[in-house]
């Protein structure tokens, strides 16, 4: 297992997700009040892409007719078929023992910690330039 | 950053195959009434689609009488660049759907075509417009493609009309209804479209919902949308047995019946009671022959979407079994948010054979094609 680097913290805010691509494997990332999770970014249902799905709360309901809510944006619905999913541990709504998405490892790291090849990227004028 | 593999428990997919698909329940729809459809409507139903709008016959008339599972009914992924409504464009659905998934056949069925309109005459008109439409927007340009024939069901005049209208076109291969018609299909008020259909060599397709008035289950209109899903099988078993028992198929030998997104694992069970039923009721009967059971599984096809999904794939192998494989008709139900994918549906093991046919075959037996 590697470390990678696939975004910058600052451009996925609060509340926001990104889709990334780690090792041929899509991988949804998203950030849940400054803390970021990593869910592999394919429902094990039929495949729907975590990533394009809404944020939703826990709805619950003790007795009928009950309501609580809780944990506003924590739980991702897919996109097809609506299966929900706990973003801090993957686990589905329904049957979290049994159907979960494979939970991926996320961490924020600042440059100096990360001991990746560097690739040398310098500004020259208006434009960005990679050089490697 | 590390990945850690957990492995997901659960269905595994089926063998990554490549084997060709024909999806049988495909769902464009115009992007525009007004650009895409208004040059196939006379204008004084243009006047009368903005003056009066679509009204059907059935409470909730500002939208469906359910909430939807995503918004449209739709795949959130399946709406345009450019946000318009999925379904709406041909080359988008060509790169999402046709050829990813290797759909060699795919069947339209438009379902805002006009169909269980209140005002008989401009459900003509509109449906009429639709079948034009699916040939200019769709079929002509895309040969995959197929159309349904929309006819305004409830009214059997007209609706002949518009199968014999279509009778030959290469570009149709079905004629289309919907589920909950004002009385049971078998009813002989609707014989003519039957006789039409089945002399112009159309299966009669018939698709979960309808506007007939009825609500979705036999004891009231329910509360929940997922009622108003689980009351799509309901629906169908009526359907069937009405046509059975009213001896549709004894009068016209030639039709055959597809049911399109009303599930299939309730087939069987309604067989076996029907023909206990009917050994104890002869006299009622009499015009009904020989046991429904053997008429079902001559006369009748199903579609899968959406796959009854039991925990143990064994239990499928039989409901398959029991219905005939080749009686089942795969389709995904594109774009909508209930859109089975052909690499994950829980298909029971049987040979490359027998998937070939499930895929692909059986259609294009069904549809000459």
């Amino acid at each position: 297992m590697a470390k990678h680097v696939v975004a910058q913290a600052a451009d996925v805010p609060p509340g926001e997700r990104i889709s990334v691509e780690v090792n041929g494997q899509p991988v949804a990332i998203f950030n849940l009040g400054g803390e970021f999770f990593g869910l592999l970014d394919r429902c094990p249902h039929m495949g729907g892409n975590l990533s394009e799905g809404v944020l939703v709360g826990l709805v619950e309901a003790q007795k009928p007719g009950c309501y609580e809510f809780s944990r506003k944006g924590e739980i991702v619905r897919c996109p097809w078929h609506g299966w929900e999913f706990d973003i801090r541990t993957g686990e589905s709504r329904f049957d979290p023992n049994r159907w979960k998405t494979r939970a991926v490892d996320v961490e924020v790291e600042t440059a100096e910690d990360l001991k990746a090849e560097t690739i040398d990227v310098a500004q020259e004028g208006d434009y960005i330039v990679v050089e490697m | 950053m590390t990945v850690e593999t957990v492995q997901n428990p659960g269905l595994a997919p089926i063998a990554e195959q490549k084997l060709a698909i024909a999806d049988c329940d495909i769902h464009p729809s115009p992007k525009s009434v007004e650009r895409e459809v208004y040059p196939y409507l006379d204008k004084r139903w243009r006047d009368h689609y903005e003056t009066y709008g679509m009204l059907l016959r059935q409470p909730f008339q500002n939208g469906p009488a359910y909430p939807k599972g995503q918004p449209d009914a739709a795949r959130r992924d399946a709406f345009l660049p450019d946000g318009s409504k999925p379904g709406t464009d041909l080359d988008f659905m060509r790169k999402q759907h046709l050829d990813p998934y290797n759909v060699q056949l795919g069947v339209l069925n438009p379902l805002r075509s006009g169909q269980g309109l209140q005002n008989p005459d401009f459900a003509a008109a509109y449906c009429k417009a639709i079948n034009d439409w699916q040939i200019a927007e769709w079929t002509s340009q895309e040969p995959r493609l197929k159309g349904s024939v929309c006819i305004p069901y409830e009214d059997a005049a007209l609706s002949v009309k518009e199968i014999e209208r279509r009778a030959g076109d290469k570009n149709f291969v079905q004629t289309f209804m919907l589920i909950r018609t004002s009385e049971p299909m078998g009813n002989r008020r609707y014989w003519p479209i039957y006789e039409a259909s089945a002399e112009a060599g159309l299966p009669i397709a018939v698709h979960a919902f309808g506007f007939g008035g009825s609500p979705v289950t036999g004891g009231g209109w329910p509360s929940f949308y997922t009622e108003d899903m689980v009351g799509h099988s309901q629906s169908a078993q009526n359907l069937v047995t009405s046509m059975l028992l009213e001896g549709v198929f004894e009068r016209f030998p030639k039709l055959k019946l597809v049911v399109i997104e009303a599930g299939f694992a309730w087939a069987p069970p309604l067989a076996w009671r029907l023909d206990r039923i009917w050994k104890q009721n002869r006299a009622e009967l009499p015009h009904v022959t020989r046991p429904p059971s053997e008429t079902m599984r001559e006369h009748v096809w199903y579609t899968t979407q959406p796959f009854e999904e039991p925990d143990r794939r064994g239990h499928l192998k039989d409901v398959f079994e029991w219905i005939g494989w080749d009686r089942l008709l795969f389709a995904t139900d594109y774009p909508h948010w209930d859109f089975d994918d052909p690499a994950r549906v829980p298909l029971p093991k049987a040979d490359e054979a027998t998937k070939r046919a499930f895929f692909y075959d059986n259609a294009r037996q069904l549809y000459g094609v």
